[in-house]
């Protein structure tokens, strides 16, 4: 005669609730303000001992109203709000989302621009992996691992600021192309850093992949059936960790991913481990994706030189030539000049498939935009996955998830 | 482009009530919200869009009707193509539309968030709550109607409402984001410029 | 009427191991160097705080790298991302449970004004529902800069009437 339990907002009213008193099932929450759940996440559990038997990820703790913010911004206004969704991979974002506009219009953008967002996207997600890494690391015990990675981000982030100006929350992107181009001899410090990651890494993975406790917590926790993972739209590495093997950049290359050779990594078992030492491998294909795109980077523009209406045009013209000026003008105030229609695009960042859905009638101003965040999807199949573990392989399972509260609330 | 192609003419076949709707990328088709289920079941096992990848849904302000219209969007990865499929609600007022969750389970948050945010009811939904917002939130943020600073009500927590002395309030716009529309005067949109004195309708005081 | 900073003197040929100093000094002294946070990391400056932690940036050099997720055993509670209306009742919860005596940094712009989202889900500064005695701002703000409150908030700590408040508590 179990009583179904309602999981209430407010703790205050669960304690009041006339109830039986069922001495085998306990309700407890966990979060918002938890050191492991990443973010400001709450789950609502009902526990039977300590084993899960239901369990209720409540999100929305971080919902900022981005997508109204969208209807009210011009479309270049609306590039900082895309560092913060995903924040541990901001020039990711940035570039998804630019791409995304440039589809509305039509807009083919330079070779260059497209490589300076393939590498930008691919050091985000060696940042965003390695920081998944390090509080993996945390959540299961292993501190040292958190120290490593940080440091190494450190090292990125010293590139982004030259690159960008900011560490992260960069807003690199515009619509038509950068925001600067690259600086000289940032290309080979980008090399430079790749030389000395690759060891590093190696060393950091070493720490965790054959460690008894480790494998203890990871191996056979947490298993995501293939079927599972098709029916609640989880992409990224908690797909392919699960054995199913789709990766946009090969499905569907964009920004010329198609030059270049780089490998998928798909697990087999579907569990917290496969999805681990997913995202370890792909930070080495990443690194291999920027050696080649070094090797072969593209001269010419940083943005696309015949949108006028589009690109807001250099400033040495802007300020000696009249129609410069007005195209200046006109791009800054009212935004870049969009036609009407409506467009969707989905590309491959560190966390899954971001994918931007905007509705525009013309203008600089979207009419609707929504985001469609890969941690938002990933994270719905926690009610699936929690039941049957125990409560602390719920922070293994988290942690594996590697999802973002930024993303998921937008 | 063979598999669009494909899609363009094989739906319409097999669904006549489905109309083509413009697009700047994927194949997309508006349907009348009763058959939408079975066309979203047919691209499913007929066509292997395998993959839900975004229920939504777009507000086209009160003035127009229908006034919703929901939007989902499908990916195959046998022939990495999307496509999109879009349904008007027949109510303006009460919008309803079946759900999707019998096909796709990754389609109950979704509807959860279309609910939360746009006051849309999936028929059928096991569990249709707020999730962005809290459960007695009042409004539908997303609605057209609905100000962006927002509406001021009262925090979730009424023991902490009562100890702080806080509730939600309409944020601070101070005029606004600064966005143009074409043809409008400039004081009209840059925030500073409805402070001073001077713009292009007074002259600057002496 | 501030005071001036009490000042330890200790001079060992006269004293030998004991000094004698003003009881706010040592009170102070012993709460600034080992101000324990609690960080209630929201959103993206919580990276940042993660980064003041690491060992680049290191905030074990001030006595602060304890950081104590648990509010009975904080001082600090580093406010670090947006609060929105639906997360502003459990901060408030949390910094009631923090034991006297607590300090609040609010990092980052959404933490001291609502930052860029004016919209009608966040807060707009969480000034408004906890006391806040030192802000940084920043989007987000530099771990140095993080660094900085700290130490600006061990200044104003330095400053305060200690013993007066525990006798009169």
């Amino acid at each position: 005669m179990a009583t179904d339990f309602s999981f209430p907002d407010s703790a205050a009213k669960a304690a009041n609730l006339p109830r039986e008193f069922e001495p085998e099932k306990m309700s407890l929450s966990m979060g918002p303000s938890h050191p492991s759940t990443h973010g400001v996440l709450r789950v609502q559990f009902e526990l039977d001992g300590e084993t899960v038997t239901k369990a209720d990820p409540i999100v929305g703790y971080l919902h900022r109203g981005d997508e109204k913010i969208a209807e009210n911004m011009t479309y270049n206004q609306f590039v900082p709000y895309t560092d913060r969704l995903d924040y541990l991979a901001p020039l990711a974002n940035n570039a998804i989302y630019a791409h995304a506009v440039e589809q509305l219009a039509g807009l083919k953008v330079p070779d260059r621009v497209n490589a300076i967002r393939v590498i930008t996207s691919e050091m985000a997600r060696i940042s965003a992996h390695l920081m998944g890494l390090g509080a993996y690391g945390i959540d299961v015990g292993a501190w040292t691992v958190f120290m490593y990675t940080f440091e190494e981000r450190e090292k990125l982030y010293k590139l982004f600021e030259k690159l960008t100006g900011a560490r992260f929350t960069t807003s690199y992107s515009r619509i038509g192309g950068v925001s600067r181009d690259l600086p000289p001899g940032w290309l080979e410090e980008v090399d430079a850093f790749c030389k000395q990651f690759l060891p590093i890494l190696d060393e950091v993975l070493g720490l965790l992949s054959r460690n008894k406790i480790f494998l203890d917590r990871t191996v056979d926790i947490g298993v995501i059936a293939k079927a599972d993972a098709i029916s609640y739209g989880l992409s990224g590495p908690n797909l392919r960790g699960s054995g199913v093997p789709n990766d946009l950049r090969k499905d569907r290359p964009y920004w010329g991913y198609e030059q270049y050779d780089f490998d998928v990594p798909v697990g087999s078992k579907g569990d917290c481990y496969d999805r681990y030492l997913c995202r370890g491998e792909e930070m080495k294909q990443s690194v291999r994706i920027i050696q080649q795109c070094i090797a072969k980077f593209p001269g010419g523009d940083w943005f696309a030189r015949d949108a006028r209406r589009i690109f807001a045009p250099p400033k040495d013209k802007v300020l000696s030539s009249m129609e410069e000026l007005i195209n200046n003008f006109m791009i800054v105030t009212e935004g870049p000049q969009m036609p009407a229609g409506e467009v969707y695009f989905e590309g491959e960042a560190p966390k899954g498939l971001l994918g931007f859905y905007i509705v525009s009638k013309g203008g600089g101003v979207p009419y609707r935009m929504k985001i469609r965040s890969p941690s938002f999807c990933n994270l719905s199949i926690l009610p699936k996955m929690c039941v049957g573990n125990l409560v602390s392989d719920v922070v293994s399972i988290l942690g594996s998830l590697d999802f973002v509260m930024g993303e998921c609330d937008r | 482009m063979t598999t669009a192609v494909e899609i363009a003419t094989a739906l319409p076949s097999q669904f006549p009530s489905a109309t083509p709707r413009a697009s700047a990328d994927c194949p997309a088709f508006s349907v009348p919200a009763a058959e939408a289920i079975a066309v979203l079941q047919w691209l499913r096992d007929d066509q292997g869009y395998d993959f839900l990848m975004d229920v939504t849904a777009v507000d086209w302000s009160a003035e127009q009707s229908p006034r919703f219209t929901v939007v989902w969007h499908l990916y195959s990865s046998t022939r990495h193509a999307y496509v999109r499929l879009a349904a008007n609600c027949e109510s303006d007022t009460e919008p309803a539309m079946p759900t999707a969750t019998g096909l796709w389970a990754g389609a109950g948050w979704h509807e959860r968030e279309t609910y939360d945010l746009l006051g849309i009811k999936f028929t059928g939904h096991p569990d249709l709550r707020r999730i962005l917002m809290w459960d007695g939130y009042p409004y539908h943020p997303l609605r057209k109607d609905f100000p962006l600073a927002g509406l001021p009500t009262e925090l979730h927590d009424a023991e902490i409402a009562a100890e702080v002395k806080e509730g939600v309030i309409a944020a601070p716009m101070a005029g606004g984001p600064f966005v143009a529309t074409p043809g409008e005067p400039m004081s009209e949109a840059e925030p500073r410029a409805k402070d001073e004195a001077w713009n292009e309708k007074n002259e600057k005081p002496e | 009427m501030a005071t001036e900073a009490p000042e330890i003197t200790y001079n060992s040929k006269i004293e030998g191991e004991l000094f004698v100093t003003k009881a706010d000094a040592a009170i102070n002294w012993l709460r600034n160097n080992s101000m324990w946070p609690m960080p209630m990391g929201l959103a993206c400056c919580a990276i940042e705080l993660m980064a003041a932690a690491s060992s680049r940036y290191d905030i074990a050099r001030f006595g602060a790298e304890v950081m104590r997720f648990s509010p009975r055993q904080a001082d600090c509670m580093i406010v670090a991302g947006t609060v929105t209306y639906k997360m502003a009742p459990i901060v408030r919860r949390i910094y009631d449970q923090m034991a006297a005596p607590k300090w609040v940094i609010a990092m980052g712009a959404c933490a001291s004004s609502g930052g860029m989202y004016r919209s009608y889900a966040t807060l707009q500064g969480v000034d408004r529902i906890v006391p806040v005695d030192v802000y940084v701002s920043g989007c987000p703000p530099r771990p140095e800069a993080l660094l900085d409150a700290l130490l600006k908030l061990q200044n104003k700590v330095k400053k305060e009437r200690s013993l007066s408040k525990l006798l009169s508590a």
